[in-house]
């Protein structure tokens, strides 16, 4: 019973994590059809900077609130630039070509990014550290960190102000005004363009914030841990529905679940023979199970291929 | 009506567009004088669609150009156009259909507001303001054009006549001088049509000029001050109805040659 709750709410902080995640690869498909395969390592720039300014305020001797809120800043603001220039240097000029080109400059910015980072940065794990009180409480004979409740939380803070200003603000209707249809969009005064950055700003801003909590909750930062990272973001984007804001947020904390109980509850359920170090492939087996039995997502609406 | 001397509102002077090797237009020239309705008739492929596509920016032309309020364009954006006053809506509608019917004229007003990234995300008085004026100015729109459902139904559920209307109010949010519409009566029944009519002399009486492509022969020649007529990309007309109604090279374009 208690490893119930436990998985529960393993699952719970890293389905916060990838929901986060997965929003930025939805919004931008929303608006492009575009998979940017880059967000994941938006999500590992997003760590190590944030590691790097915590190593330089740390050293100034500023009290750890002060010096977490300020490289969150910093994180969150490097990878807005970085959003903003991986849209204007690998898809912009590409918009109007072939869907397989993006895809694949896509790719290569995903390889840049990594390779960049791990030349900066170097092939070893760093130690994330520990800013927030390490207490932890117990809720019926399971375990739960301060750290993680600040994940929760953060994270659910963060989604519902993103809600709001998509659905409550002018920024926001224009947003799905471009993607509903762009042309319509543009003859309202909408400046696509400008629309386009913003969106891969925000997504990116995201990133920054998830790889900060991946990296707090997990004690570590790595060059190469945006890309399973962000894979199994843009699964949990596919279950919920890819396009759809809610289909993220509910496809993100739904495979955290899946995971965290595949892991927990695996090995007893196969008599031994698949044990917690499987939970990788649950996601993909997830996957394949969403694009076979419900190609459009738990959430996604069944739509025709875009003209 | 309008008056003659004042400078025209919109003025064409010579535009041509090509696709390739089929001419869309070729020297087209006309002019639309301030609180005018102003017809655009012609056969199918006639080169009237493509017209308004260059006026809202949609399509870069080839040669001429075009002047709007004074300024002139030979090549624009179309956020810069709907700036500039000129506000359309299309043959085939193209509403935001997942989007309420107030949120689609919300966007409209998209131009004549100001709210950025920071103002939505503080939420200060200046944004709060504009955002409540701006909803106020929808609902306003949405009784104007005459659609009475809740403001919050979904676009695609509304009945083919409304999303016109809606189309048109969508158009008219943005504040135009100049209300280009694409056979806004195209699928519409005699009562629907008579009461768009109505709407639309309503909205000329309040200042707004229109440029209208339809079908709709009676329509054009109960509602427009004047009439040009393309065909194969050429203005072979342009009069008065009752003139353009008897007009040979018209009746040939439409009956073809040999029958007239």
């Amino acid at each position: 019973m208690d490893i119930l709750l436990q998985q529960i709410i393993n699952g719970l902080v890293q389905g916060s994590v990838y929901a986060l995640v997965a929003l930025g690869y939805t919004m931008v498909y929303g608006i492009l059809g575009l998979i940017n395969f880059a967000h994941g390592e938006v999500v590992m720039v997003g760590a190590m900077i944030a590691l790097a300014a915590i190593q330089v305020l740390l050293a100034a001797a500023l009290s750890p609130l002060l010096v977490l809120l300020l490289s969150v800043l910093l994180a969150v603001a490097v990878c807005m630039a970085l959003g903003y220039s991986i849209e204007r240097i690998a898809y912009r000029p590409l918009r109007h070509a072939p869907r397989l080109a993006p895809l694949i400059t896509a790719i290569g910015v995903s390889f840049v990014l990594q390779n960049l980072a791990m030349i900066i940065w170097g092939r070893e794990y760093h130690s994330f550290p520990q800013l927030l009180p390490n207490a932890s409480h117990h809720i019926g004979g399971a375990i739960i960190t301060e750290v993680q409740i600040t994940i929760v939380l953060i994270a659910i803070l963060v989604m519902t102000g993103l809600m709001l200003l998509v659905h409550r603000t002018r920024l926001g209707r224009a947003m799905r005004a471009v993607a509903e249809n762009q042309t319509s969009a543009s003859l309202m005064g909408v400046n696509i363009n400008k629309v386009i950055s913003t969106t891969f700003m925000l997504g990116s801003a995201l990133a920054a914030i998830a790889g900060i909590m991946v990296s707090a909750n997990y004690g570590v930062v790595h060059y190469y841990m945006g890309f399973m990272l962000g894979l199994k973001a843009f699964t949990a984007a596919v279950l919920g529905g890819i396009g759809n804001l809610r289909g993220a947020m509910l496809g993100g904390v739904l495979l955290g679940l899946i995971e965290s109980l595949g892991a927990g509850y695996m090995g007893a359920l196969t008599g031994g023979i698949l044990g917690s170090h499987y939970q990788d492939a649950l996601a993909f087996v997830v996957l394949i199970a969403v694009l076979v039995f419900r190609p459009s997502g738990l959430l996604g609406e069944r739509v025709s291929e875009r003209a | 009506m309008s008056d003659i001397k004042a400078p025209p509102l919109l003025q064409l002077s010579a535009v041509g567009k090509h696709f390739g090797g089929l001419a869309a237009l070729t020297d087209v020239s006309l002019h639309i004088r301030h609180g005018e309705i102003y017809g655009l008739i012609g056969p199918n492929g006639a080169g009237k669609t493509t017209l308004f596509n260059i006026l809202t920016g949609l399509y870069q032309l080839d040669s001429g150009s075009f002047t709007f309020d004074g300024h002139s364009y030979n090549c624009c954006k179309p956020h810069l156009l709907a700036k500039a006053g000129i506000a359309r809506t299309f043959q085939n509608i193209r509403l935001f259909a997942n989007m309420s019917a107030l949120e689609n004229i919300m966007v409209g007003r998209h131009l004549r507001t100001r709210t950025g990234v920071w103002g939505a995300l503080t939420r200060n008085t200046a944004a709060r303001a504009e955002e409540r004026e701006t909803e106020q100015r929808a609902h306003e729109l949405l009784r104007y054009v005459g659609i009475h459902r809740p403001a919050h139904t979904l676009a695609k559920n509304l009945s083919y006549g409304e999303q016109r209307r809606l189309e048109i109010a969508r158009a008219l949010a943005t504040d135009p001088t100049l209300l280009a519409l694409d056979e806004p009566a195209a699928g519409m029944n005699a009562t629907e049509t008579e009461s768009l009519k109505a709407l639309l002399q309503t909205i000329r009486d309040h200042g707004i000029t229109i440029l209208l492509i339809e079908h709709d022969v009676k329509l054009i020649m109960g509602l427009c001050d004047r009439v040009a007529v393309l065909n194969y990309g050429k203005k072979i007309a342009e009069d008065q109805p009752e003139a353009i109604r008897n007009n040979p090279a018209v009746i040939e374009a439409y009956l073809g040659g040999s029958h007239a």
